[in-house]
């Protein structure tokens, strides 16, 4: 990626959307600046989450998606820079504060991060269970409704290491939805799964946020299972906010990296090659 | 710069001993902190002894087989070996006091924690690194419930309070080996044998010194264990080397805290 900065917008006000007073933004970013050892992850990043909308965050692999979950999900502390959700700063909030905020955002790891040693109905009613004083039956239905949500009501007594990954996810997705949270964060959904099982991710993952008006942050690099269900798109890369706007307008710049990464050509300002000396001295060496 | 070069390359062991001692001391520090993380949720523990249960079953339970089994042949070798040497002086109606003295307060409690940590250690180092790697640790924090209190401290108490009630276990089976192998095999008096212990193992010397090593060792090795797993490397490298440090580290662990124990109690 080194060698592939590409003159693009921005950090400008302008590309992340409304200003930070606007009710309809959730989370606000400012100035997010994260490093890991020498090596940059995010230099000065602004980006706005706008209430009720799929945000897709797309980029290279290597590129710090998920750390950027990770920073909203209060699991990081930024060098520098604010995370606002929902009018409160993440990083000065003391335990109790973060872990009350943590109730109202589910997860959706690229794992599933299942337990492992619960079934399918009690890792869904995990958070119920730790949160809630709910009596039996009536977590039992709630339970149920969220696997029904996902399809998966009939797998409620398997292990996770009895069902496939996709399903793992959904049931993920079932759990991440138990405590109805505002937002839910998604961490690469679509990596590894077939046809069906991105389809069947893709409808829940529009689906579900808007009949739950919810808030939903996607990361992947899956451009077009993304771009079909994002309302926003930002691209990120080098540390840098590349891009922001709707998947038409991203579908439409004229910038030679969008473009690139966007259509997945093998080259461009990104090129195909890592940096090396010529080939032929290699060879001949 | 040509100059400091040279002595850059010279001093360059100094340096890694430095950085070595930086991460053993950044490391214990972190050990200390996990820790005081793990105690603070014995209150929540307490509201949830479900949790506990669990913990005592799979690590105290799960471990009778291979500390009975072990305890049976230590106290036959004992009594093997007691009875060769005790026969030179014509003491061997001397076995008893002998199998159990070096049961209840030495081999019981160094054997036990030595086998709890190839055991149950390694389990606990295995898990827990798998979870941080399949992200349910992070999983459990991004559902606001803290992983520490709700996946250490029931596996920290489980062990602490496992490993005293295997030790009794370990000594009272090893006991019955030796008198199996002295009374049953080779002959000695069945009432010399037991009389002669009861008369000569006293509690608060003996078997109380006994229970004290074996808390002592109950806490190290579970400690040890929970550390190397909560802080592996989130991959399948990184939990074996974890898993392998657990039991390394716990053998010496014991084995020295054995001596400074022994050292303290039996001094005078």
């Amino acid at each position: 990626m080194g060698n592939g900065t590409p003159p693009l917008p921005t950090n400008s006000p302008d590309a992340v959307g409304p200003d930070h007073a606007d009710p309809a933004v959730l989370v606000r970013i400012r100035g997010l600046c994260f490093r890991r050892g020498d090596r940059v992850i995010f230099d000065g990043v602004d980006l706005d989450i706008l209430r009720g909308q799929v945000t897709a965050i797309m980029g290279p692999s290597g590129t710090g998606k998920t750390t950027l979950l990770k920073l909203i999900g209060g699991q990081l502390r930024p060098d520098a820079g604010t995370i606002v959700i929902d009018g409160e700063n993440v990083h000065q909030l003391g335990r109790s504060a973060l872990y009350a905020l943590r109730k109202r955002m589910g997860m959706l790891f690229q794992s599933g991060a299942l337990l492992t040693d619960l079934d399918v109905f009690e890792n869904v009613a995990y958070p119920l269970r730790e949160h809630t004083r709910l009596p039996e039956s009536l977590l039992r239905r709630l339970v149920l409704m969220k696997l029904e949500a996902v399809g998966l009501r009939g797998a409620a007594g398997l292990m996770p290491s009895q069902i496939s990954g996709g399903m793992a996810r959904r049931v993920a997705l079932a759990r991440a939805m138990a405590l109805d949270p505002m937002m839910i964060l998604y961490d690469e959904p679509f990596t590894g799964q077939d046809p069906i099982s991105m389809g069947v991710l893709i409808d829940l993952i529009r689906h579900l946020n808007d009949a739950a008006q919810m808030t939903s942050i996607v990361v992947s690099h899956d451009v077009a299972e993304t771009a079909g269900i994002a309302d926003r798109i930002y691209l990120i890369a080098d540390g840098r906010l590349m891009a922001a706007g709707t998947p038409a307008q991203i579908a439409e710049s004229e910038s030679p990296w969008v473009r690139q990464f966007m259509q997945g050509e093998p080259d461009g300002p990104v090129h195909f090659h890592y940096p090396a000396p010529p080939l032929h001295q290699d060879l001949l060496a | 710069m040509n100059d400091s070069a040279p002595k850059t390359g010279a001093l360059e062991p100094v340096a890694r001993l430095g950085r070595l001692g930086l991460r053993a001391v950044a490391g214990l520090g972190r050990a200390h902190l996990l820790l005081l993380d793990v105690l603070g949720g014995l209150p929540s523990l307490l509201v949830r002894p479900r949790l506990l249960i669990a913990q005592l079953f799979g690590i105290g339970v799960l471990s009778m087989l291979i500390i009975v089994v072990s305890g049976v042949f230590v106290g036959m070798v004992l009594g093997l070996q007691g009875y060769y040497v005790l026969s030179q002086f014509g003491a061997e109606e001397s076995l008893g006091v002998m199998v159990a003295a070096s049961l209840v307060r030495e081999l019981g409690p160094v054997v036990t924690a030595l086998l709890v940590a190839g055991r149950a250690g390694s389990a606990l180092t295995a898990e827990i690194g798998l979870m941080k790697a399949t992200e349910q640790l992070s999983g459990l924090e991004m559902m606001a419930v803290d992983p520490v209190k709700r996946v250490l401290t029931p596996r920290f108490f489980g062990g602490f309070l496992s490993m005293p009630l295997l030790v009794a276990m370990f000594s009272a089976v090893g006991v019955a080996g030796g008198w199996f192998v002295g009374v049953g095999l080779l002959g000695i008096d069945d009432g010399a044998f037991w009389s002669q212990m009861q008369a000569k193992i006293d509690f608060s010397e003996d078997l109380m010194n006994g229970v004290i090593k074996s808390l002592v060792f109950g806490v190290v090795v579970t400690w040890i264990a929970l550390y190397e797993g909560y802080d592996a490397d989130p991959t399948a490298a990184g939990v074996s080397r974890a898993t392998t440090r657990t039991v390394v580290q716990s053998a010496l662990a014991v084995l020295g805290l054995d001596f400074v124990l022994t050292a303290l109690m039996f001094g005078d």
